[in-house]
Parts: C-alpha cells; structure tokens; sequence
C-alpha cells in the first residue's frame, strides 16, 4: 500500500498535447476515481501511472519514489483492464498464477494466494475453466483476481465495467467497494461514468480536456461544484442551466434572457448587471402555489416509479425537475416551479467559475 | 413440404415442377451439383486416372495393360528413387524450417510500429507476386557457373578465391535451391503470421508486461501460444506447397548435377513426359500420396480447437 503522487505531469503524443499539467496526492489507502466525458485525458493518466505511457513531463511517485524511468513490471502495481485482457489460452487459476510464476515463487505460496484470492471473489468452482467459457461478470472477477493475487501497493482500474450490463455493473460496483474496504489497498479507478464516480470513490479528481476541474469527495463536488463544468457532470439527471443577468435592485435575482425572474440565494457574489449562469439541480426543484414560483409550461413526464421525472421549459430552457411524489401532468400544462434558494448555484458567465 | 402442398389444394391446377423444386433433397442435389461436377471432372477424374495408370505400362502413343504393383515393384529397387525421396524430404524439412524461422522474425518486425510500415509490407510480398518462372530464372541466373553476381560481390570483398560452382555440385546446387525456394516461400509464412499477430490484443501484452513479464517471457507465453492455430494452418500448406514443389527445381537445375536435385514430383514428370514411361511417372507421383496424407493428418490433428479456443461448452 503506498501513497500516489502526480506532480505537474504532461502528456503529448507527438504535436498534439492531451494532459496539459495534473497535479493529484493520493492518500494511502484511497480509494480515488479518475472521471470526465471520453478523450478528457484520465485513460491516458491511469496509463502512465502504470507505466504503459511515457510521461512527457512532470513526474509521479508512488510510495514516496519517482517512477518514471521504472518499468512497469517493477512499479508494484496491478490493472484490471477495460477489456479483461485474460490470457486466453490459461486456466483461470493459470491467469491468476501467471504473475507469481513469472517472480518464481514457491508453488506452495502460488496456491495459496489463488484460491485465496479465488476464495474472496467467488471464483472457486471456475479455477480450471478457460476465460471463453466463463460469463462477463466472471471474466470481470478473474481480472480482479490476477490483481488481488499480486498483493500490489496500487490497483488500477481502467473503465472496468463499462463492458457489462447495467444490472451486474450495479453489483459489480458493491463488490468493488467491499474488496476495496477489506484489502484496503490504495485505488484509482478511471470511468467516465458520473454515477459510478460517486457510488464509489473516498475522492473524485474531475477532469476535462486535459486539466483537473476539480477534487473533492462525492458530495463536497455534488454540494459546491467550482465550475459549471463539474455542476453539469456530477449529478444525474443533470443540473439545469439557465443563461442571465445578476440584479441587486429589489431583493437578489437573476433576469433570465427572456426577462422571466429567477430568485437566487441572499449570499450570492457578483455585482449588480454580471451576465451568469443561473444553475438548479432537478431534485432541488418543489412544486409551488400561488403566486410564487417561476412558470413552467410541461413538455413530457417520465414516472420511474420511485420518481417522477418532468421536463417542461422555464424562460425558454428545457427543464428537468425530479419528485419524489407522483405527478399526473398533461403535456402543455402551466405549473410553477421554486429552486430551493440555499442550494442554487450562481456561476460567472463568462469563466464559469462559482460565484 | 406438406403445407405448400395443402396451400395448393385449393388452386386449379398443380404444379409439379415447382412441388419437387420445392423438395428438400431435390433442391439440395441441384444446388450441390456443379460443385460437384467440377470436383469430379477436374480432381477426382485426374487423380483417379493418375492412380490407375501407376498399375498400367502405359507409354506415350500406347495404351497400357494393368501390370499390378510391378512399377512399384521396380521403384523399390530403384536407387534413384529413393535417392529422390531423401531430397525431397530434405528440401521440405530445411526449406520449411527457414521459411518459418525467418517468416516469423520477419512478421514480428513488421508488427512493431515501422515507419513506412505500409510499403514494407508491401516488399516484402513481392517475391511471392513475380512468376515462379521468373524468379527461378533470375535464381538460375544468380547461381551461374561464370557470371554469377553473387561470386562476383564475394569476390570483389575478398572473400572467396574463384567463382562458386553453384548449381554443378551435389550439396551446392541443393543449398541453392532451398535458398530460392526460402525467398519464395517467406512472404506467404512472414504476412499469414502478421495477420495472425495483429488479431492478438495489445492489452494481453500490457497485462503480462504489468504482470512482470520479460520481453522473451511475453513472446514464450502469449504470442507463442496465441498463434499456435495460425501457425499450425500456415505450416500445413508451406509443407505441402514445399513437398510438391515442381518449377523452381526444374527450371534452375532440371534435377541436376546427376539427380541431386531431383523431387519426387520432378522425377515424376521427368519419367513419365520427357522418358515416355507414363505408368512409372504415374507411380511415382502416386508414391506421394502417402507422405502428403501423413503430412495433412498430423496437422490436422495439430490443428484441432484446441482446449481454450472452444466457446461455452460446458457452461
């Protein structure tokens, strides 16, 4: 187990820059997901982690000691694959041997840890099957077997459940964060999935386009997103935007582009005739009587059963808002909808920073 | 079958081509025959024939009597054919094992990221694209007793003395041949093993990379075994194609210096047209047959699904 250290590192592949400076300091025994749309850098930052990639500049260590002219092999590190990248002409028990056999290592001891490792993931009646006879979840099991089996100061995880289905992706999800808070070993894990980002991760690192938007836990970035670009990622359904103008006359509000009046918090920065983007998270959105609310005209209602999903459109923008309770509006009916003020985020319009 | 007829019941008048063209059996004859027919007429007809007049003394302008074994008889004592039969086999063993050690450097090579990575492959095919005939005689050429560029470029670097008689000694003249033969034959072996290492994912090099594997380590333990299939394939045909080689051999050395060069299939074509004894020819190419099913059952029982190929079986 080992802390990870990623201190201005750059990546370049020939002309074309992708990693423009990360600076990240994992904790040891951390459990930190790497998450952004594809293309943002974070595959190619596990992979330079492991030494797959060269790193352009920069330099990361882990346990303390720069690894970047250290071979993969001597890093102490196991991936689990996106693919699996079982060898598929080996056993499963051969898989997870193979790494110990290469470090010639007593049989004895090989035995042991594989039917160990076997023992923690369930994989106990398949050892002797070969990776084409097993299902996607086992396959995905055998990849976290091998790394198990290694005993590494770090896990890396490259999209590893993008492969599988929704249902067993919710449970492989669990069984990742049990073995995580059994083994304890220090994990980045990379996914482009928001959802998986905060189900399992002590810290999220959001990246875009090459650079770190944030860092935090799932809820620090849920509850205080620093630009529009983390609100709109974390969060699902997605934060509504809304375009518009600060005003300071008349209580604290923003002028929506069509002139509708969004209320904003009473603690809001920002002077007086800023352009900003007015952000509201659909579950922060209540149904209001009266004459309070701002109107909203209904477009489709989605019921998932726990929830009732309504998209109507507010000054012009297509809407989502989340109820808990459930709702039986016709497409075209004028409801009126009120953010709840302490959890509206104001960002500047022009750097999308918060406000 | 039994619904279409019921449908038809009700109309006025059947159609009794059209019902049997609806028969399974029926259709399935018509619909195998001209495969069949070619088969018949341009393979089994040939061989059948081939066989049957290694039993005949049939000469060129005379037709043959059935003789029984007595063409294999004579072959058994024959010297020459047995000297025959040792060439061939050395020539398939050493041209086949150079083919697939350079074959599969070569291909190796041209796996890693080259620069002009296309137009290399693209070389490398062309000795198999040029006429065998050509490039024998560019070999023949090559291999001349007095103006061979060859002893020229050794000469002139000081290495050898005086011309190498190439083609005028016993084990030069088989060296020569098998060097040909290589140059022919590593373009097929070199791109059907390229295309064999490219189905194998670089994410398994990776993982045995991270798993702690060498170099070495990774091309004994995943590349290896991974295009065992297609090695086994390639290998099949190399050995045949090799063992039934028939141009080069005659349009370079004809089978000389005194038949140190000759292959089964040369000395077959070389009794039976040039000699007129088409019932020994006949033989002798019927003698390999037995040598080229051996060659086909070993591999084809090498090339069985092996264990880890085989899908959900038994899940």
């Amino acid at each position: 187990m080992a802390t990870v250290d990623i201190r201005g590192v750059h990546k370049a592949f020939g002309p074309t820059k992708v990693i423009h400076g990360v600076d990240i300091s994992i904790e040891d025994e951390e459990f930190v997901v790497l998450v952004g749309p594809s293309g943002c850098g974070k595959s190619t930052l596990l992979r330079m982690i492991a030494g797959l990639e060269q790193i352009s500049d920069g330099e990361i260590a882990i346990g303390g000691k720069v690894v970047n002219d250290v071979a993969p092999k001597d890093r102490d590190i196991a991936m689990v694959f996106q693919n699996y990248a079982l060898y598929p002409h080996m056993t499963v028990y051969d898989n997870m041997a193979f790494s110990l056999k290469l470090r010639k290592a007593e049989k004895a001891l090989i035995d042991q840890r594989v039917r160990q490792a076997a023992d923690i993931l369930g994989l106990n009646p398949y050892l002797e099957r070969y990776p084409r006879q097993l299902s996607g979840g086992q396959r995905q099991r055998v990849a976290m077997g091998r790394a198990i089996v290694r005993d590494p100061q770090v896990f890396l995880f490259d999209e590893p459940l993008s492969n599988l289905d929704a249902k067993l992706r919710v449970q492989m999800r669990t069984e990742i964060k049990a073995l995580h808070q059994r083994l304890k070993t220090t994990s980045i894990y990379v996914t482009h999935d928001q959802v998986e980002a905060m189900t399992m991760a002590d810290r999220i690192v959001v990246m875009h386009d090459g650079i770190v938007e944030q860092v935090g836990s799932p809820l620090e970035l849920y509850d205080n997103p620093a630009n529009t670009f983390v609100a709109g990622f974390i969060g699902s359904p997605a934060m509504n935007f809304f375009q518009g103008t600060l005003r300071r006359n008349g209580g604290i509000w923003v002028e929506a582009e069509d002139g509708t009046k969004l209320p904003a918090p009473g603690n809001v920065g920002g002077s007086d005739g800023q352009k900003v983007v007015y952000g509201v998270r659909p579950e922060h959105l209540a149904l209001a009587g009266g004459s309070s609310g701002v109107p909203a005209k209904v477009e489709v209602v989605e019921p998932t059963g726990a929830d009732t999903l309504v998209f109507s459109k507010i000054a012009g923008v297509h809407t989502c808002a989340v109820f808990s309770e459930r709702h039986d509006f016709r497409p075209g009916q004028e409801i009126k909808l009120q953010p709840r003020l302490d959890v509206v985020h104001l960002f500047d319009a022009a750097s999308g920073q918060h406000l | 079958m039994a619904t279409a007829a019921l449908n038809r019941t009700g109309s006025i008048v059947r159609k009794p081509l059209v019902d049997l063209l609806d028969n399974r059996n029926v259709l399935s004859v018509i619909c195998m025959a001209p495969a069949a027919i070619l088969l018949l007429t341009f393979l089994t007809y040939p061989l059948g024939l081939g066989v049957w007049l290694g039993f005949t003394d049939t000469k060129i302008g005379r037709p043959g009597f059935f003789i029984g074994l007595e063409n294999y008889i004579s072959l058994f004592d024959d010297s020459v054919f047995w000297l025959v039969v040792f060439n061939t086999l050395l020539y398939t063993t050493v041209a086949t094992v150079l083919k697939f050690g350079l074959g599969l450097y070569l291909a190796l090579l041209l796996n890693n990221h080259l620069p002009f990575k296309a137009i290399l492959r693209a070389i490398i095919l062309l000795p198999w694209i040029v006429p065998t005939v050509l490039s024998a005689i560019a070999f023949w050429w090559i291999y001349d007793a007095q103006f061979s560029i060859l002893s020229y470029m050794l000469q002139k670097m000081g290495l050898i003395d005086q011309y190498i008689d190439f083609l005028g000694k016993p084990n030069n003249a088989r060296a020569s041949l098998i060097a040909a033969n290589v140059w022919r034959g590593i373009p097929f072996v070199a791109i059907c093993l390229l295309a064999g290492l490219q189905t194998i994912s670089p994410s398994l090099y990776e993982a045995a990379a991270l798993d702690g594997a060498t170099p070495w380590q990774r091309f004994r333990h995943v590349t290896m075994p991974m295009l065992m299939p297609i090695l086994s394939i390639v290998l099949t045909f190399s050995v045949l194609f090799t063992f039934t080689d028939f141009q080069l051999i005659y349009a370079i050395t004809r089978g000389g210096p005194v038949n140190s060069t000759h292959l089964m299939a040369t000395l077959a074509f070389q009794r039976a047209i040039p000699g007129g004894q088409l019932g020994e020819g006949a033989a002798i190419a019927t003698a390999m047959i037995p040598f080229l099913v051996a060659a086909t059952l070993s591999s084809y029982f090498g090339l069985q699904r092996r264990k880890w190929q085989q899908g959900e079986s038994d899940g």
